[in-house]
């Protein structure tokens, strides 16, 4: 089913989120169009709706913005989207390094370089199987595989909380339960479906000549995965990179469970400092906290634009 | 497999290549699921056990009111959430769909949220709501004295607070996949309905929309998948409350399994979430094997 996710997205999309960085592909077809309609009602309705539409997906990050550099009293008197009177950093220097999440008081600090400990190896290891076994799965038979790659599929789609207690004990019984190699390949197994998925089906995409060739010089099966496959899909690693990095950086429920107290990922800790119960709340320290927890995803979609979204159309299916 | 090419059969490095794959789903997939399934039919407390219960989990869990109720949220987060985000989603991808200027940019601005988490999605509108400081007492302060917006406080709205912050994080995606579907509709049609005299919005409404159906049906299943499987957002705006006005399934197995040490009838909802799953992706993969059939013909 999900190969039925992927192509219309990736296909359709690409060209326009780029252009608005590049700003010159909008024109050529502005001119196909009578000047005049850019006034008419409908004209002007349509972006009346585009505009408040806008207005309320920004709504939240302005929030979070001004709210992370108002001082506390202002907060208490003022208006929520109101703009700051005295613009102070403080707030964002406490959320980095002593906001308090109710067992220690070191800030998120700590979350990003567990976060960011996580995601190195998990990204590496992820990426890595999901294109070896699309690699395997298109170029070579292996009758037993396609089975396999069936349930796996399925598995895309089937939540965590059903497999969840069994891995928990599996982990425990080997003693590896609660520690970064944990959870490092509890997102190599969660992500493989949507890695393998995504290089099966850039590789069944290439012609088989190129493969048949590569034999015929005598390649055999790891040759030809690092000095022809891999060279050939690097555009499918970098959507495989962006994919993970926002999957993993952003999953909480796993990252709760499998990494360990010490080595809780970014968004549990954030969760842990927004909603632990003593002292008052700062509001400030809070948001600010939140903005530097959806700072590397964000920067990611800024940065990738088209490949970002070929990647959540492909990974939408996940988890 | 529509695509598989004749390979050697000298395959051994392919194999053992495959073969981390597919322990991964024998063990933790298949192996799991089927473990979770046979708990929930045993007699399981703080540890699983073995025995053979018949159903007496899943009777636990249908008259456990709390279970009950969750099922209830799931089923209005679906009504609320899946018709909203379609909705939504469908006329920002009409509109962006115009040649409209600026048209990058405005996808960029409905799509940004979807890379944010859940936790930070959750945190965010748990602070707009707030019932003191929030838009409540901006609405007063900007001269409307009487305006009450504590939903998130209130057992009977709270939950309409997590269906507009779920809304907000995901909408964009449906625009995303609609917009692709919108973009392989052809062209001609818009023509020869407008010479026929057809009305815009009719020609949306009862040209376009049906030759959707595939890529509506799509984001359909990916939402309702969304909605069995919230966790994150709630845990983090809401933590269930107030009182259980928000709880949800996964909320209800996670706290049975590591909170209240309830193993088989936590694993009855897990087996019910799964089944709740299947059939919704069932469907699916239906039309799926049948295009396939179709298409090999």
């Amino acid at each position: 089913m999900s190969t039925l996710l992927t192509p219309p997205v990736s296909t359709a999309i690409p060209s326009t989120l780029g252009s608005a960085a590049l700003g010159n592909q909008p024109r050529p077809r502005r001119t196909e169009r009578p000047r005049a309609a850019f006034f008419s009602p409908a004209r002007l309705g349509i972006y009346a709706f585009l505009i408040s539409a806008a207005l309320f997906f920004l709504l939240p990050l302005y929030v979070m913005g001004i709210t992370s550099i108002k001082p506390m009293d202002e907060i208490r008197q003022g208006n929520i989207f109101a703009l700051p009177l005295a613009i102070t950093f403080e707030p964002w220097a406490q959320a980095w390094s002593s906001a308090c999440t109710g067992l220690d008081c070191k800030g998120i600090a700590v979350g990003f370089w567990n976060s960011m400990e996580i995601l190195v190896p998990s990204l590496l290891l992820s990426v890595f199987m999901g294109s070896l076994n699309g690699y395997a799965l298109s170029f070579w038979k292996v009758k037993w595989a396609n089975w396999l790659f069936g349930i796996l599929m399925l598995g895309a789609f089937i939540p965590y909380p059903v497999m969840i207690y069994p891995l928990v004990r599996m982990f425990a019984s080997i003693n590896m339960f609660q520690s970064i190699p944990n959870i490092v390949l509890i997102h190599t197994f969660f992500g493989m479906p949507i890695m393998t998925l995504l290089f099966r089906n850039y590789y069944a995409g290439l012609p088989v000549e190129l493969f048949k060739a590569a034999r015929i010089d005598g390649g055999g099966f790891w040759r030809i995965y690092f000095q022809l496959m891999v060279p050939m899909s690097l555009p499918i690693f970098v959507v495989a990179v962006i994919l993970q990095t926002t999957g993993i950086w952003n999953d909480f429920i796993l990252g709760l469970i499998f990494a360990g107290r010490e080595n809780f990922p970014m968004t549990v800790q954030l969760n842990n400092i927004i909603n632990s119960t003593q002292g008052e709340k700062v509001y400030n320290v809070n948001m600010a906290a939140t903005l530097l927890t959806s700072m590397v995803p964000l920067v990611v979609y800024f940065v990738s634009g088209r490949w970002f979204v070929r990647g959540i159309a492909a990974g939408a299916v996940k988890g | 497999m529509k695509n598989q090419r004749k390979g050697p059969k000298t395959a051994w490095a392919a194999q053992s290549a495959l073969l981390p794959m597919g322990m991964v789903v024998l063990i933790a997939y298949v192996a799991s699921i089927l473990w979770t399934v046979r708990i929930s039919f045993s007699s399981s407390k703080m540890l699983p056990k073995s025995d053979w219960a018949g159903i007496t989990q899943y009777v636990r869990l249908f008259t456990n009111e709390r279970w009950t109720i969750d099922m209830v949220h799931m089923v209005q987060f679906g009504v609320f959430f899946i018709s909203s985000a379609l909705i939504l989603g469908f006329l920002l991808a009409v509109f962006v769909d115009q040649k409209v200027r600026l048209e990058g940019v405005f996808r960029t601005i409905y799509l940004y949220s979807y890379a944010i988490s859940f936790v930070a999605c959750g945190v965010v509108w748990q602070w707009m709501f707030n019932p003191t400081l929030g838009i409540q007492r901006s609405l007063q302060s900007w001269g409307w004295e009487s305006a009450r917006f504590d939903w998130i406080a209130s057992q009977d709205m709270a939950i309409y607070c997590v269906v507009i912050a779920l809304l907000w994080h995901s909408a964009g995606l449906v625009m995303a996949i609609l917009l692709a579907g919108l973009r392989g509709v052809d062209e001609e049609l818009w023509k020869a309905a407008r010479i026929e005299g057809v009305p815009r919005w009719r020609y949306y409404v009862s040209i376009v929309l049906p030759q959707l159906g595939a890529t509506v049906s799509t984001a359909v299943v990916l939402l309702a998948i969304s909605v069995v499987k919230v966790y994150d957002a709630v845990v983090a705006m809401t933590n269930g409350g107030p009182g259980d006005a928000t709880d949800v399934p996964s909320k209800f197995i996670m706290d049975n399994l590591f909170e209240r040490q309830n193993i088989g009838l936590a694993s009855a909802a897990s087996t019910t979430m799964l089944v709740t799953v299947l059939i919704i992706i069932a469907p699916l993969m239906y039309a799926r094997s049948r295009s396939k059939t179709a298409a090999s013909h």
